[in-house]
């Protein structure tokens, strides 16, 4: 059918084709400037965002092969005191690593080294699994079956069985991809760690 | 029973009657007639053809008992446990209103596990019932997201590490991953936020979807008609009339049928109300008794049940992003079951033996791995999923060849 035909009935249909066209574009336009309002109200608030506070913690009554949890921006961060023994084990474990000088892993400059922290006698790292998010257990006891035989110590996620070490290195064949996160932290004084900061140098934050 | 006297046939008939002025206004005779009255359905529907209608009715009650409870539920993170503990124990009724919406839930995925079992069976996927099949499988994905939503509600220990590990799912997505985690949560854990807006997706706009799915679903199954046990198109042998000679009307054949099984099924779900709500830890997990704590995850965690044969898929997998494919794979695969199965023979009645081991080894692969989903990832265990996964993996890999080479039996021209 051609235009003409149409034109005789009174529709015209190239018009109609245009006005469409023109109302689409700029409808479409119109529709993808709306989405944005939509799709960022679903991200973090002003006050989600605010609430990432550093937090200081009081490590003057843990014992050696302790740990404790605080809470850092909703997260658990522990803070471990390992002893000579748990240290001297961390060299022997490399081969069964997936990432043993954390190359890949999050973690600041001064804690990229073997004990993954800056006192070696403190492991400062945030408690929630790299694979899905679980908080994995604290699991300091050598050859717990359910963890394998030759456990030396570590860290054991009950959700999907990821598995680290005492320095938060992930072993090889288990879901999570990376080393433990650790988060920025210094000491302010011999007790007391302050966790959300970076070390302050000569002053300077 | 259809309406005999429809409204364009003869109009003066009706004047004065009730049902002849609204019938001028609205088409209630043409809809009634099509979708119920003069819907012909195959004379040989068996047990299986109970689950369609009694998805309906599990929704219904989902529907009710849901609005209900936000009469009295606090969606937000410092209220939430509590007042479901107060829903429990003080509000009138409030328990059993409760219990039947959690208990609905198990319901719901049953019926429609048996129901998609039945789609297996029969080849209801196929050829010309695509659609219906395809629409089911988008009914089933956000079928899903509102069970997954709902269960964060309660704000148990459960609800909050579920909620954890299948949001940490998104972050799996190489490069936006993370960022559309933190969008999906808002916040940078899940917290206020994430259970306020799963609240409004629970309450309002995933069962708006469901609303609209169910409509065409059914819409889609009546322009084509049902498929029966024997996979024979009725619609092939009509009578003068112009009706299927082996089908019936719906009402009153299978609404009567359907009201029965539907009494029948309420009465057992009464029982599991009544006695058995928290369904032996299935229904109801007990760490999800326990108010959630964000600096601990329970010893054993693991998902209701009806996520756990995916859930087991996602562990069996010893890569984060490879992992989360497998899981994600275990049910797009599902969406291509029309293409993937390339036999002519609809029922399992008149297919040859390899569709029958193939079914049969993912019937059983879907039971193992759920209840391995359940368990702690042991090792052993662990292997056991992998192999499970292979299979369960391995009805959709052979299938497109098996079902080419099938030897097949005749298939009778008529219901017998």
């Amino acid at each position: 059918m051609s235009t003409k035909v149409h034109k005789s009935k009174g529709v015209d249909i190239q018009r109609r084709k245009i006005l469409t066209g023109a109302t689409g574009v700029v409808g479409a336009a119109g529709a993808t400037f709306l989405a944005v309002p939509f799709v960022s109200s679903w991200q973090p608030s002003e006050k989600a965002k605010a609430a990432g506070a550093p937090v200081d913690v009081d490590i003057s009554q843990l014992q050696p092969g302790q740990m404790l949890t605080v809470s850092w921006r909703g997260k658990p961060v522990w803070v471990v005191r390992r002893t000579p023994e748990m240290l001297e084990k961390l060299p022997i474990l490399d081969a069964q690593l997936r990432d043993p000088a954390s190359q890949q892993s999050e973690q600041p400059v001064y804690c990229q080294n073997e004990t993954r922290a800056i006192n070696p006698e403190y492991l400062v790292v945030v408690g929630i699994c790299t694979h899905l998010g679980c908080a994995p257990l604290y699991r300091p006891a050598i050859g717990s079956p359910d963890v394998g035989a030759d456990w030396q110590g570590g860290f054991f996620c009950p959700c999907h069985g990821s598995r680290f070490d005492l320095a938060g290195r992930v072993f090889q064949s288990v879901p999570a991809p990376t080393n433990l996160e650790i988060p920025p932290h210094h000491f302010m004084t011999e007790h007391l760690i302050r966790i959300g900061e970076d070390p302050q140098k000569e002053g300077v934050a | 029973m259809s309406i005999k006297h429809s409204a364009d046939q003869a109009p003066e008939q009706k004047k004065g009657s009730l049902l002849g002025w609204l019938d001028r206004r609205y088409p209630i005779v043409s809809t009634w007639n099509e979708h119920v009255g003069e819907y012909y359905a195959p004379k040989n529907f068996n047990f299986w053809y109970f689950f369609g209608s009694l998805a309906l009715l599990v929704l219904v009650n989902q529907f009710i008992t849901g609005i209900w409870l936000t009469m009295s539920y606090k969606p937000s993170a410092a209220e939430a446990f509590n007042s479901i503990e107060y829903i429990m124990r003080d509000v009138e009724w409030g328990w059993l209103i409760r219990y039947m919406h959690s208990t609905g839930a198990s319901a719901f995925f049953i019926v429609i596990y048996l129901h998609m079992l039945r789609g297996l069976l029969y080849g209801s996927y196929k050829e010309p019932r695509e659609l219906v099949w395809l629409l089911g499988m988008f009914l089933f994905l956000v079928l899903m997201a509102e069970a997954f939503m709902g269960y964060l509600l309660p704000w148990g220990q459960m609800s909050y590490w579920g909620a954890q590990v299948i949001i940490s799912l998104f972050g799996a997505i190489p490069v936006v991953g993370p960022d559309l985690a933190l969008w999906v949560r808002g916040d940078f854990v899940i917290s206020d936020a994430t259970l306020n807006r799963f609240f409004a997706l629970h309450v309002i706009a995933l069962p708006l979807v469901l609303l609209i799915l169910v409509f065409m679903h059914i819409v889609a199954l009546h322009k084509v008609g049902s498929n029966n046990p024997d996979g024979i198109e009725i619609k092939k042998y009509k009578n003068e009339a112009g009706l299927p000679i082996d089908g019936i009307p719906f009402h009153p054949y299978y609404s009567v049928k359907d009201s029965m099984g539907a009494v029948f099924f309420m009465v057992l779900f009464a029982f599991v109300v009544f006695y058995w709500p928290e369904g032996g830890g299935y229904f109801l997990e007990p760490p999800n008794f326990e108010p959630a704590d964000p600096l601990k995850t329970p010893a054993h965690i693991a998902p209701v049940w009806y996520f756990t044969p995916f859930y087991a898929i996602l562990r069996a997998v010893p890569d984060k992003f490879l992992g989360v494919v497998a899981m994600g794979g275990a049910i797009a695969v599902l969406f291509a079951m029309p293409w993937l199965d390339r036999c002519k023979v609809k029922s399992i009645r008149y297919r040859g033996a390899s569709y029958k081991i193939l079914l049969t080894m993912f019937v059983v692969s879907f039971v193992v791995l759920g209840y391995l989903g359940t368990q702690p990832a042991t090792p052993e265990l662990t292997k056991l999923a992998q192999l499970f996964t292979a299979l369960y993996f391995g009805f959709f890999f052979l299938l497109p060849f098996t079902s080419v080479l099938e030897k097949t039996k005749p298939v009778p021209e008529r219901v017998k």
